[in-house]
């Protein structure tokens, strides 16, 4: 068998962020260029967890520093999503619409 | 008590004038009495420094910088500083009386005899300093003081522009002066003359640096002395009242360069070069304002060209290295040609401020006080012999004779010359009948007016001998009076000069005054010679004027053109159009497309990437 090595996690936390990111560029619903992007970030906790996994120190032990950060990342963006929610309610009972095309008032 | 005497001699005035000007002024009669008992105290402080004849030098404390420049506010007096001190106060107390007369109708008396006093104040300094640096205070003072009383009728626009000249004029010459100074300072390391003397060594042993600073305070002279090419204020200074005339611009201030000049004689006198210009400016000025003296009108500025004429012979005295014969000339000059000036003031007085001598005539027999004043003032002016111009105006010819035949040429053409056109001014001013209403009821002017001119008539009979003077100049300075050693044909072709220009004038002019025609249209000059160039003064002022207007007229145009397409055009509306521009052009990416944004921001994180790994 062969072992799963660092370069396949982030492969796949590569793959995750290209679609995070192109899902960011090319849908036009608000709330699904917001999952996406809660995609992405999950793409980078990918990295970070891999990169605790296979950071293995003197003691034998994987450095948790990465692990820590991904904490800090998931907390964040519990805290975005509350905001960004309550944003795209408040700007849906505004516009009565969450489509992006829509929002382009913002321009000169 | 000695060392007192100076101090007094100096403050007087200055507390006059402050006085004056402070609380007295709205009181003329106090006003004169202030200005009147200081002259008195300086004229009488001054003969008794005559009279004892010491040498003294009184120095405070003023400015001190270490080794580098120790300055002390200090009264010299010697012999030198003596003869000024008799000339100022002597002829400025006669001014002072003769003014109380002249100016008693004047609205601004007060500020009249409140500036007379701060002249006195700064001709006084400059003669009792012992440092370059006072008697440059004292030398800018005089030039305000001057400013002032020209001025005095500032309402007459002429006046005003007069005063401007004079002021703008003598600031070239001023600025030269300061230079002359900061050069002696740069190596002699110190601006008392008594230090420059002993050091002076240092100055000498580099020849061209010494003849550049003796030439840069030289140029101090030729702006407070009118001489060529900086004479034009002087003329134009007449605009003043008549006593201001006599005082500032006839006996003291204008004598002030020459009295520098004698001053720093022993800078100048290594320098054979800068003798050698000095001797040439001076001899110009007096032969070129002798030509332009011929073929005036106005009295007074007959008068005046003739002061810049005397003035260049004095100078070109001290060119020839005859210091003392040319302190011996300002000494006589002072008081014949203020007497010239006081007469002519009684004349303009009487005349209701008529100058043009060609509306006079028959003065004679009107005014005889003042035409006998007037003509022993012109006499004594012109060179006739035992009167004092004959002898001073020899001692110089003589030392010229000696040094440089050109000079004296210059010097005997400019004593014909003197006698031709003061025999003019008064054989048209005085003889025949009178040409206008106002010329036959002249009349003799009240006694504050005719004594001071009867003791300068007197005065200018006495002050050429050597009894007299040497009283007043002290055996050693009289020494270098008379330093060139007597040749005959000098007073010869002296007198022969003054019996041509006086006869050649008297031929010309005294049939002209009395050819009928002059009287049936006596406002047209019947003047039987006529030299334009002379009578437009050799068109100086006119270039003068083109220039100055000319590089006025470039310069603005320039800076016009520089200020509308530089600096508004290029630098400031540049700026704005820039940030403009700019801020347009980013304008253009605020295209409100979210995705859009989120494309760009992307692409920048390619692109940084990009960077950052390769």
């Amino acid at each position: 068998m062969t072992s799963l090595t660092l370069n396949h996690y982030l492969l796949a936390s590569g793959l995750l962020f290209s679609i995070g990111f192109a899902g960011v560029l090319l849908r036009r619903n608000i709330i699904t260029i917001f999952m996406c992007l809660e995609l992405m970030l999950n793409a980078a906790n990918l990295s970070l967890v891999a990169f605790s996994r296979f950071h293995i120190g003197a003691d034998g032990l994987p450095n948790y520093n990465a692990q820590v950060l991904v904490f800090f990342i998931i907390t964040v963006a519990a805290a975005e999503v509350a905001v960004g929610l309550a944003i795209i309610v408040a700007l849906y009972r505004a516009r009565q619409t969450t489509h992006v095309e829509d929002l382009v008032s913002l321009k000169f | 008590m000695e060392s007192t005497l100076p101090w007094l001699i100096l403050l007087s005035p200055l507390a006059s004038a402050l006085l004056i000007l402070l609380f007295a002024h709205r009181s003329k009669a106090l006003s004169v009495l202030l200005s009147l008992s200081a002259v008195f105290i300086a004229l009488g402080a001054s003969l008794l420094l005559v009279k004892n004849a010491t040498d003294t030098l009184t120095s405070i404390p003023w400015i001190d910088l270490g080794p580098a420049l120790k300055l002390g506010i200090g009264l010299k007096v010697d012999a030198l500083t003596r003869v000024m001190l008799l000339v100022v106060t002597g002829v400025g107390t006669l001014v002072h009386v003769y003014s109380t007369v002249y100016m008693a109708e004047d609205e601004g008396k007060s500020r009249f005899f409140g500036a007379l006093s701060l002249f006195m104040f700064s001709m006084l300094g400059i003669v009792l300093a012992d440092n370059l640096a006072m008697m440059f205070i004292f030398w800018e003072l005089v030039g305000v003081s001057s400013f002032l009383l020209i001025g005095h009728w500032f309402t007459k626009e002429s006046a005003a522009k007069a005063a401007n000249k004079a002021f703008l004029t003598n600031r070239i010459g001023d600025f030269g002066f300061m230079s002359g100074i900061l050069l002696v300072w740069s190596t002699v390391g110190t601006v008392e003359f008594a230090g420059i003397q002993e050091n002076l060594a240092k100055l000498t042993a580099n020849p061209t640096f010494l003849t550049l600073a003796g030439l840069c305070l030289f140029c101090g002279a030729v702006g407070k002395s009118a001489q060529m090419p900086l004479h034009v204020w002087l003329p134009d200074a007449m605009e003043g009242p008549t006593p201001v005339s006599a005082l500032i611009h006839a006996a003291t201030m204008v004598a002030a360069g020459v009295y520098m000049l004698a001053r720093i004689f022993f800078i100048l006198e290594p320098s054979a070069t800068a003798l050698a210009v000095i001797a040439s400016v001076g001899a110009i000025t007096a032969l070129m304002a002798a030509l332009m003296a011929t073929q005036q009108n106005d009295i007074k500025r007959i008068l005046a060209y003739s002061t810049l004429s005397q003035l260049g012979l004095m100078v070109a005295g001290i060119g020839v290295g005859a210091w003392g014969a040319s302190m011996f000339h300002l000494f006589t000059h002072a008081f014949f040609k203020a007497l010239l000036f006081l007469g002519s003031g009684a004349v303009i007085h009487a005349l209701h401020h008529e100058q043009d001598i060609w509306k006079m005539g028959g003065l004679r027999k009107t005014m005889p006080k003042t035409f006998l004043t007037f003509a022993i003032g012109t006499l004594a002016l012109t060179g006739m012999p035992f009167l004092a111009g004959f002898f001073s105006k020899e001692a110089i010819l003589l030392a010229a004779w000696h040094k440089s035949l050109t000079i004296f040429a210059a010097g005997l053409l400019t004593s014909l010359l003197t006698a031709f056109y003061m025999t003019r001014l008064v054989v048209v001013a005085f003889f025949g009948h009178a040409r206008t209403d106002a010329a036959s009821h002249g009349h003799d002017c009240p006694a504050g007016m005719t004594v001071p001119l009867l003791i300068l008539a007197v005065l200018s009979v006495i002050a050429g001998y050597a009894g007299f003077a040497e009283a007043i100049f002290g055996k050693e300075l009289f020494h270098h009076v008379h330093a060139a050693a007597p040749v005959a044909l000098v007073p010869g072709l002296a007198l022969g000069a003054f019996v041509i220009g006086t006869i050649g004038a008297w031929i010309l002019y005294h049939p002209a005054i009395k050819d009928p025609a002059i009287f049936k249209d006596a406002y047209r000059i019947k003047d039987p010679v006529r030299i334009p160039l002379f009578a437009n003064k050799f068109y100086i002022d006119e270039i003068y004027h083109a220039l100055i207007a000319g590089t006025q007229d470039m310069l603005a145009g320039f800076l016009g053109w520089f200020d509308h397409f530089i600096l508004d055009g290029v630098i400031v509306r540049g700026i704005c159009a820039i940030t403009w521009g700019a801020g347009y052009t980013l304008r253009l990416l605020q295209f409100g497309n979210l995705q859009g944004y989120a494309f760009f921001f992307g692409a920048g994180v390619v692109v940084l990437l990009y960077i950052l790994t390769k």
